[in-house]
């Protein structure tokens, strides 16, 4: 990254010398602070609590996870003097022989297969249409983006009752409802959690395909109109292509947030039928907290994590394109 | 350039309206296409509000009726019982005042931090600005299933700050999407003016507090805005440590509702909606009030980092 040039001081003339110009007269102690600290040493003093903070929260946090992960670890009394012997990939070995985290981590993967797809394809039709609209746009603009900034919780606790034994669907659908009902129906569960996660998070990424289309020349669409291609055709070979750093950001936000999942699965099905919706989080909770087991549960974080990052690889490097 | 000029060069709203040309296509195709448009768009609002409005019949219905006929608000079948119900179980103003010193705090934090290094970060230059920006850059991309076990050992076991308002802030306390926003709109205020700033004798700190952050007002707004939803809707994280009743946030507090006591309740529906409702509220209304601050431009921007 480079820096800044230093800014062409338009507002003083040759006569009146700049600050730091003053300054560099009048002490050379002064002059060598700059050179090692740079112009602005105050900026250093402001990014300070800024830095302390990433240090707490993220740096040292990500350093003990993986300590943690490769020593037998525990959680002891207070002032209880413990030891944590050093246990290689032991963890990594009881975690994945392990047939709930494998299950829970396949569960991911179809969560994976059915949100983000539904979320690429619908939040791109719903911005390209919102983005053409000129009547009731502020009302449309709310009504999609409410699911998003409303708590997960508040929501969930509908989407429980409407999709509940005797809810409201199932009451629509009468004989057609299916048995088990949704949420406790082993080959349901996953993909209602799926379609409520896409409904929920929908807004923010038709947000971000909004703000993509303002990108894509408008010139492209005239060409394309005197050349005779139909909205589709437009659609297709315009937006499309115009928007696909966004596309790319989709796919990314959306599968760390999928791998991050737990609320729903949670409160909508307890990780069931048979831990049929059960996810890594989820798991890690269970495991880390419930049944102290931190080290273990710190081993999965560290493989989803790595999985996630694959993932996003492989998807910046077949859909972000090479140029 | 005048002060209002800046003012008018920060997006202040980034989903303009553009009407593209319709090209030379016949008036029928265009209609065809304005009605499919139309429909699409209705469907989508219908699905997106339709739980919503379900949210608040739920709470409202003395006898919980969720047949299609239940839709239709029923005079007899009206009751705010469901809110009674609920509150005597979980209660929901020390559960809506733990929210609010969760958010208050994880707010004023991210705004006095945020604001300094992304004022640093856009105006100042000293040494290891480009390295502090690199940080910023790559706090983004951890998740949070890394941190969660390590941050509980550490908060709860090590800090001893379980069931504390300081250790439910304290992961969320810095915010890198408000500090690439805070940067982005400093960076558009026309250097001259701190320039001529400093000339007239200003110190840095004044110079941010009367020149700068007046300027970037609607960045702020914007700020606060997408940080308010964080921790008011966070669930994960207050619940890993906040086992006390009387100190956990709403969310939390309705989730072991819903999990544990909803079931053995006279009406579990209407009780968990109404306790919906209250959670739902404060952020929806905030959001519609100032929905015009909550801006693509500025959202893409900070997630694309």
């Amino acid at each position: 990254m480079t820096l800044r040039q230093a800014p062409a001081t338009a507002v003083a003339s040759p006569a009146a010398p700049t600050p730091v110009e003053r300054i560099d007269r009048q002490n050379p102690n002064d002059r060598l602070r700059h050179r090692i600290l740079g112009r602005n040493p105050l900026g250093l003093l402001f990014s300070t609590p800024y830095l302390v903070f990433v240090l707490a929260v993220f740096a040292s946090p990500i350093v003990y996870a993986v300590w943690i992960a490769f020593h037998d670890f525990y959680f002891a009394a207070p002032g209880a003097t413990t030891s944590y012997p050093f246990v290689g990939f032991a963890n990594f070995v009881y975690a994945f022989t392990n047939a709930q985290v494998i299950q829970s981590f396949g569960n991911v993967g179809i969560f994976l297969l059915i949100n983000v797809p539904l979320t690429v394809v619908l939040s791109l039709l719903l911005a390209a249409a919102l983005n053409r609209v000129i009547h009731l746009r502020v009302f449309l603009r709310i009504s999609f983006y409410v699911p998003y900034i409303t708590a997960s919780v508040a929501l969930v606790g509908v989407w429980l009752f409407l999709f509940g034994g005797d809810g409201l669907v199932n009451s629509t659908l009468g004989p057609l409802a299916p048995n088990p009902s949704w949420l406790v129906n082993q080959s349901l569960a996953m993909p209602v959690i799926a379609i409520y996660v896409t409904w929920k998070q929908l807004g923010f990424y038709i947000l971000l395909y909004l703000a993509a289309l303002q990108n894509v020349p408008k010139e492209l669409y005239e060409q394309a109109s005197t050349d005779g291609a139909g909205a589709l055709r437009q659609f297709w070979s315009v937006t499309v292509p115009g928007v696909r750093p966004a596309t790319l950001l989709v796919l990314l936000v959306s599968t760390v947030t999928g791998a991050n999942l737990f609320t729903e699965p949670y409160l909508l099905t307890g990780g069931g039928p048979n831990g049929a919706s059960n996810t890594p989080v989820y798991l890690m909770y269970q495991l880390g907290v419930e049944q102290g087991l931190p080290d273990v549960a710190s081993a999965i974080g560290i493989v989803l994590v790595i999985g996630v990052l694959i993932i996003a690889w492989l998807q910046n490097r077949f859909a972000g394109g090479r140029d | 350039m005048t002060i209002q000029q800046a003012q008018e060069a920060a997006p202040a709203d980034g989903a303009r309206t553009t009407n593209r040309p319709a090209g030379r296509r016949s008036k029928g195709w265009t209609r065809t296409q304005s009605v499919l448009r139309g429909v699409v768009l209705g469907i989508g609002a219908v699905a997106f509000l339709f739980p919503f409005y379900y949210m608040v019949i739920g709470s409202l219905q003395k006898k919980p009726d969720q047949t299609l006929a239940g839709l239709i608000p029923d005079p007899t079948n009206l009751t705010l019982d469901n809110f009674a119900a609920v509150n005597s179980r979980i209660s929901l103003l020390s559960g809506l005042l733990n929210s609010g010193l969760f958010t208050g705090g994880v707010l004023l934090c991210t705004l006095v931090f945020g604001v300094l290094v992304g004022y640093a970060l856009a105006v100042l230059e000293w040494r290891g600005r480009g390295a502090t920006f690199a940080i910023v850059l790559l706090v983004q991309v951890i998740p949070f299933q890394l941190l969660q076990i390590p941050l509980y050992v550490l908060v709860a076991r090590n800090y001893g700050l379980a069931d504390n308002v300081l250790g439910m802030i304290l992961p969320f306390a810095i915010n890198s999407t408000a500090v690439i926003l805070f940067r982005q709109y400093f960076l558009q205020v026309p250097r001259e003016l701190f320039e001529a700033a400093r000339i007239d004798g200003a110190r840095e700190l004044r110079l941010l507090w009367s020149v700068a952050i007046p300027l970037v007002r609607p960045a702020l707004v914007t700020g606060v805005l997408l940080t308010f939803i964080g921790p008011w809707n966070e669930f994960l994280w207050p619940f890993l440590i906040t086992k006390q009743a009387d100190r956990q946030p709403l969310a939390v507090s309705l989730a072991n509702y819903i999990t544990s006591v909803a079931s053995s309740t006279a009406n579990p529906f209407g009780a968990v909606t109404a306790g919906a409702l209250v959670l739902a509220v404060p952020v929806v209304v905030l959001f519609i009030v100032f929905q015009r601050y909550f801006v693509s431009s500025d959202l893409g921007s900070g997630v694309k980092g």
